[in-house]
């Protein structure tokens, strides 16, 4: 598997450290490790020569090369061109104010996930509290109108099949239903086309003359190698898209496609697509993409689920741990976050690092461990959980036993519950003698480095 | 039409493509290796293979002389030959036989099964077909409206039935009738899944414990597929043990590269590939064609 790029090139220049200072060999060898890197990461050749081009002119100034960490200043630069390239800012649907109801429409490849895209969509509009309605204008796959009227039953959106048969008139009866039924919004599903089949091609076009859409979106799949340039820029070509949804981020594809579809048409990534629930369609963060073009995790997405799962109570609750003390429902709570963030394996492969430490461990980290936990503090009393020093033998072996487990495992709980009472207690003495003083946040800043990734983290 | 055409017309952009290499005159100079590095980069083969291939030619080369372009567009073609591996069974032809297939979401699964339904049905095999996709909203539809097209029965159960179980059915009917080819199709998932790839891993074990006929367990991954194709190889040959590839969709400008690096790394032959929407679209593969028209051999000739 890839080493993510900033350990690559920290081995690189590990190599020259005691030089004093870089020289332009050393530098293009960190190029060609960008290089790699991107390919690996499938970004289009083109676009991958012209990129380290230019991070290679920004690199060779005096102020990166006599620095005293060029290994972070290098990938700092690339990371910073990469997300410039990706789009510096996100990018919204644009949909007409004046109009009733709004079109958007999907085009792609065959397999891209156009279908599943659409549910998807629906369900984010629905959840903005529009009034979605899917039009289902593949008349070419067999059963691809089943498909998403399954998908819209279940997550209560209204489809138009029509007669299935003619794509174009699907779709213009479509904009009729929706103005009857009270929908604002119409999404039309197409069918998957090769970007060199002119008989398609063209039909999509039609579909695009009859519906005048607000918005075409193009459901690149982000396994999709270096071809993608050939399919993007035939679809700007032809039908002119306004925007991207990458669809299959869920995988362990680095999505460099994203980089040269952008670099090739211009067109945004709107949307990125992580998986088969119908709320897996997220906007896009260019500096996150760009992060997981270079294998550096993802770790602001990270804590903005956090933020989102994190209500007002909990807030409390870290207040009343910092007070009293840190009890086995505390620990409980914690466990069922991580459930609520899409369990522990998503969030360890989008941490820096994280994705080989999962390689590592051999995907032992599982969240049965999880339920493993709960279980046993599900089988612990009012008090116990309260108060686990008061745990004794005999109390363990009732857990174990009300839990299934084993005393050993029990006994593990219990140590890192304790380990863990030990770091809140650390905290409780720093809050107390006054967040104010130098000490206590030098204490602070080393307590946080050695709670995880201090070294690791690129800058 | 043979292979060979089908291909060369499938592949005409990426023959277009080295072809233009090879055209430059006929001089072969530091540019001309820089270029074709690049150009077997372009077509998915992958940074690494791309090097290590074009070292190999460049000493090959050296060794033996080879100057003109010609020349070495033959010795590419052969080297990237070699690096298929052979199939020692063709488990179409040779029947009885039972083959799931499996891959990632949208690589061509069901497309592929139906196909192979109607190619098997009108070589007068007898042949069923498994629709063990329980989990994808209509795939059962999909596949009954390729059995009703190519006159195949189909085996299933409702959406939501457990996978290993609609194996056991379609095996169970397939020995009461002697069925010669019987065709599984399988729920896409990506690699990253564990969750689904245990759920696959025992749809494998029940169909190979279960029938007295030979099992092939067949990838079949979508031409476009860059760089991470070989990582989808890999987790699936680990869990499953594969037998074969099917590669699809080769008839849009992708080069299907990563191809060569997953039959290499995992030696594993191909058995068909799909070169376009029609039923005789989906054809054997032969490692020294697919290679002569991935370097643009016969054209212009």
């Amino acid at each position: 598997m890839f080493n993510s790029l900033s350990d690559r090139l920290q081995d690189t220049f590990g190599k020259l450290r005691g030089k004093g200072r870089l020289t332009e060999d050393d530098i293009n060898t960190a190029m060609r490790e960008i290089r790699m890197a991107l390919l690996e990461a499938d970004v289009n050749y083109r676009v991958v020569k012209k990129f380290v081009a230019e991070c290679k002119e920004k690199c060779m100034t005096a102020e990166v090369l006599e620095s005293l960490s060029p290994a972070q200043n290098v990938v700092r630069i690339v990371l910073d061109q990469l997300t410039e390239l990706l789009g510096t800012t996100e990018s919204k649907l644009v949909l007409a104010q004046n109009r009733t109801p709004n079109v958007i429409m999907l085009v792609g490849l065959q397999g891209s996930g156009k279908t599943t895209a659409a549910a998807k969509l629906a369900f984010l509009l629905k959840r903005q509290g529009h009034s979605p309605l899917l039009a289902a204008c593949d008349v070419h796959r067999p059963a691809a109108a089943d498909q998403l009227e399954t998908l819209g039953n279940e997550i209560g959106v209204k489809v138009y099949r029509g007669d299935g048969k003619d794509a174009v008139k699907v779709a213009r009866e479509s904009i009729q239903s929706a103005v009857d039924g009270l929908n604002d919004i119409v999404i039309v599903d197409t069918a998957g086309r090769l970007q060199i089949d002119e008989q398609m091609m063209q039909e999509a076009v039609d579909i695009k003359n009859a519906v005048k859409p607000d918005q075409v979106l193009m459901v690149v799949d982000a396994m999709t190698g270096q071809d993608i340039v050939n399919v993007v820029s035939e679809f700007a070509n032809r039908v002119d898209f306004d925007g991207v949804i990458m669809s299959k981020l869920d995988g362990d594809a680095r999505g460099g496609g994203a980089l040269s579809v952008r670099e090739v048409t211009g067109k945004p990534i709107k949307f990125v697509s992580m998986g088969e629930k119908p709320d897996s369609l997220e906007v896009f963060h260019p500096d996150r993409m760009a992060k997981r073009i270079l294998g550096m995790g993802d770790v602001v997405s990270i804590i903005e689920e956090a933020q989102r799962v994190t209500d007002q109570k909990d807030i409390d609750d870290a207040e009343r741990m910092l007070r009293e003390g840190f009890t086995m429902d505390d620990m409980l709570t914690q466990m069922q976050q991580i459930r609520k963030m899409g369990g522990l394996k998503k969030i360890l492969a989008s941490l820096p690092g994280g994705e080989r430490a999962l390689e590592q461990a051999g995907g032992a980290v599982s969240d049965e461990q999880i339920t493993r936990i709960e279980a046993m503090i599900h089988s612990m009393t009012k008090q116990e959980r309260a108060k686990p020093k008061t745990i004794n033998g005999q109390r363990r072996k009732r857990i174990a036993k009300g839990s299934g487990r084993s005393v050993q495992e029990v006994n593990q709980l219990l140590k890192q519950w304790s380990e863990m009472e030990k770091m809140m207690g650390k905290m409780r003495q720093l809050t107390n003698g006054g967040g104010n003083s130098r000490k206590a946040r030098r204490q602070m800043t080393n307590m946080m480095r050695n709670m995880g990734m201090g070294g690791k983290m690129p800058f | 039409m043979g292979m060979f055409d089908s291909l060369k017309r499938g592949l005409a952009r990426s023959r277009e493509a080295l072809s233009e290499v090879f055209y430059m005159g006929g001089e072969v100079d530091e540019d001309f290796w820089e270029d074709l590095e690049d150009r077997l980069v372009m077509g998915d083969m992958g940074a690494e293979v791309a090097m290590q291939v074009t070292d190999d030619l460049r000493e090959q080369a050296a060794r033996e002389g080879l100057k003109s372009a010609r020349q070495l567009r033959d010795a590419l073609a052969r080297r990237l030959a070699a690096e298929f591996a052979k199939a020692e069974c063709d488990p179409f032809e040779d029947v009885p036989s039972c083959v799931l297939f499996v891959g990632i979401n949208g690589a061509g699964k069901t497309t592929t099964v139906g196909k192979l339904a109607g190619v098997a049905r009108s070589e007068g095999k007898s042949c069923l077909i498994g629709g063990a996709d329980t989990f994808r909203a209509a795939a059962i539809e999909q596949l009954e409206v390729w059995g009703q097209r190519s006159g195949v029965e189909v085996v299933t159960r409702e959406r939501g039935a457990d996978p290993a179980s609609v194996c056991y059915d379609v095996l169970d009917r397939a020995e009461k009738d002697g069925t010669q080819l019987v065709l599984i199709d399988t729920a896409g998932r990506l690699h990253t899944s564990p969750e689904l790839m245990r759920e696959l891993e025992k749809v494998v074990r029940v169909t190979r414990k279960r029938a007295s006929i030979p099992v092939r367990v067949v990838l079949v991954i979508d031409a476009t597929t860059g760089q991470n194709g070989l990582n989808q190889a890999k987790e699936f040959n680990s869990a499953l043990d594969l037998d074969g590839l099917i590669v699809t969709k080769l008839d849009g400008t992708a080069k299907g590269g990563i191809a060569v690096a997953i039959s290499h790394d995992l030696n594993l032959p191909i058995y068909r590939i799909g070169v376009g929407e029609g039923i005789d679209d989906l054809q054997t593969f032969d490692a020294m064609d697919f290679a002569r028209a991935l370097v643009g051999e016969g054209e212009g000739e």
